[in-house]
């Protein structure tokens, strides 16, 4: 069974921040108390490991608290914020797997702890650390700015003149493009990729999974004019990635990153940088392939 | 109170101090185990390949034992040091060394080109990295962006000679049936072989090149709806491509085994009808 008194000041922290705290009472009724029913052969106490600390250093803070079913690492942390270790940081916002926010890394592996079931979690200590790859602010808080500015380096979507009629597109069309409209910018993905993540000098030159996606997106859409093949090779590090797979592996929206945006922009490079017969044919028919700063100034 | 416009531009810290402890990985699941099986069976594979090239015997089994079996690692045997009746017509005089060499570059060049055992090699053997959240054995790093692995980038050429190679090896299951001085037939080995091929079809086809060569390239469907076919068509079979790499990978060492084993006579061919 929870310990009462620490799960009543749970409940009852939780609740000024509109969290479902789910604690289980004897005798309880609704959702909390539901949510709150403890399985059988379930643990009664959870062991945390979190990281606590700043760039002058940290360390890992172990806590223990009371077991409740149906948790996610998230809720658990609400739970130490609201007990334990109420000047403990970290970042969230949706805790429903869609605003990207809670990235961390739980027991080593990256990963929202919005979207990670307790449950499903060896026993033992939880650990939960920041992103690896990304500057820390404060205990498990990153600065993620890292991305935005690879973001302004992508060129812009460079339609063709709207026709009269407006634009139109067909559903085949606009298929692949939708599976990489789902990131969430979590930025999972950046966190996991060992060419920055292990490799922190690649940085300026090293566009990572998340852009690649979007590299594909715009060299898949039907109605985009820029060609930025050479960018992506030349500035955006494509040739860096070693297609180990690790950013579809921990995509929590299941982006297929390295079969559907990768791999296929890697293909794209090939027909404009390694393929004479590529060459050949765009010498004959007189075809113009962008440079990469003809493309990073973007426009038809 | 700070308007939107009085914000001013802090500026970005791309490099900083990381959080989290400085250890090579904080996973305590059995990350190691993927990684090590890998490479026993890409090490084994290319221990036994070796030894089968270089050992230029025992790889037919022809009119003598009632057969028409030809070991993959030496289809087509074009050189003049072949078994007879293993080779065609014309073969190639001045090359004296096994006839395997001349054929193995090629589905070799595949498979080390190929994108998913680029990600089984570099994972298991160059630990670069070893697995997801995992540090790198490496103190630096440039992908393949420079020579060696810059050439990576040729795997679609190596496809090419792959697509050629299956269909010299689709000869051969289809010449499997025949079985000299007794018509036709299906032995154990004509299954093998049969199998063989059909796995490398599946290899081939389901991968990445291909999928792009068929459609992947078009930026438009609606207006290349042959493509667009084409590309749903092998879509399906490349989301497979990791099991029929590893798939076709074991199998085409074994159909060479079998064919080794029947043709040293440490094994017979049975003969089903």
């Amino acid at each position: 069974m929870p310990d009462a008194p620490e799960s009543a000041d749970a409940t009852d922290d939780a609740a000024d921040d509109g969290i479902e705290a789910g604690v289980d009472r004897p005798g309880g009724s609704g959702l909390g108390a539901a949510a709150g029913a403890e399985s059988p052969g379930a643990p009664d106490r959870v062991a945390m490991r979190v990281w606590r600390g700043d760039p002058g250093g940290g360390e890992f803070a172990e806590y223990e608290l009371a077991a409740q079913d149906g948790e996610v690492v998230l809720d658990v942390i609400h739970r130490l914020q609201a007990t334990d270790a109420p000047d403990l940081a970290c970042r969230w916002n949706c805790k429903a797997g869609k605003c990207g926010s809670c990235s961390a890394e739980i027991n080593g592996r990256p990963r929202l702890m919005c979207m990670t079931r307790m449950d499903e979690l060896p026993e033992g200590p939880v650990t939960v650390a920041p992103m690896r790859t990304f500057p820390i602010i404060k205990d498990l808080v990153t600065d993620v700015s890292f991305n935005y500015e690879v973001a302004k380096t992508v060129p812009a979507f460079s339609p063709v003149p709207e026709p009269p009629d407006g634009y139109r597109m067909q559903q085949v069309d606009i298929e692949r493009g939708q599976e990489f409209r789902k990131c969430i910018e979590c930025f999972l993905c950046q966190d996991v990729c060992h060419v920055i993540r292990d490799h922190e000098e690649n940085k300026p030159r090293y566009a990572g999974p998340r852009f690649f996606i979007r590299f594909a997106e715009l060299e898949m859409h039907p109605l985009d004019t820029n060609d930025r093949r050479e960018l992506v090779r030349q500035k955006g590090g494509l040739g860096m990635c070693n297609i180990t797979k690790c950013c579809t592996e921990v995509c929590p929206e299941h982006i297929k990153i390295t079969d559907n945006a990768i791999i296929p922009m890697k293909e794209r490079v090939v027909d404009a940088a390694y393929d004479p017969i590529g060459w050949l044919g765009r010498t004959i028919m007189r075809r113009h392939k962008r440079s990469a700063e003809e493309a990073a100034a973007g426009g038809q | 109170m700070t308007t939107v416009e009085e914000a001013t531009v802090t500026a970005v810290e791309i490099s900083g101090t990381r959080g989290g402890p400085d250890v090579p990985t904080l996973r305590r699941d059995g990350w190691w185990v993927q990684p090590l099986v890998s490479a026993t069976i890409l090490i084994a594979f290319v221990v036994y390949s070796t030894w089968a090239a270089f050992v230029n015997k025992e790889y037919f089994v022809g009119t003598a034992s009632h057969r028409d079996l030809l070991s993959p690692f030496y289809s087509p045997c074009l050189v003049a040091s072949c078994v007879p009746g293993s080779h065609p017509a014309t073969v190639i005089t001045w090359w004296t060394i096994s006839p395997a060499l001349l054929i193995l570059i090629f589905p070799l060049g595949f498979r080390l080109t190929c994108y998913y055992y680029r990600r089984a090699y570099y994972r298991s053997i160059w630990l670069s990295p070893p697995n997801c959240a995992v540090a790198d054995a490496h103190s630096s790093y440039s992908g393949e962006t420079r020579f060696p692995l810059i050439l990576q980038n040729a795997h679609r050429w190596f496809f090419y000679f792959g697509l050629i190679l299956n269909v010299i090896l689709t000869i051969d299951a289809v010449e499997a049936f025949r079985e000299p001085g007794l018509g036709i037939g299906v032995s154990v080995g004509t299954l093998v072989l049969c199998v063989n091929a059909v796995l490398l079809w599946l290899y081939s086809l389901s991968c990445h090149s291909c999928r792009h060569l068929c459609g992947g390239q078009v930026k438009s469907f609606s207006k290349h709806p042959i493509r667009h076919k084409l590309w749903k068509l092998v879509t399906p079979l490349n989301a497979h491509h990791m099991k029929f790499a590893w798939a076709s990978l074991i199998f085409v060492a074994l159909t060479d085994l079998y064919v080794r084993l029947v043709a040293s006579g440490t094994i017979p061919d049975h003969r089903l009808f």
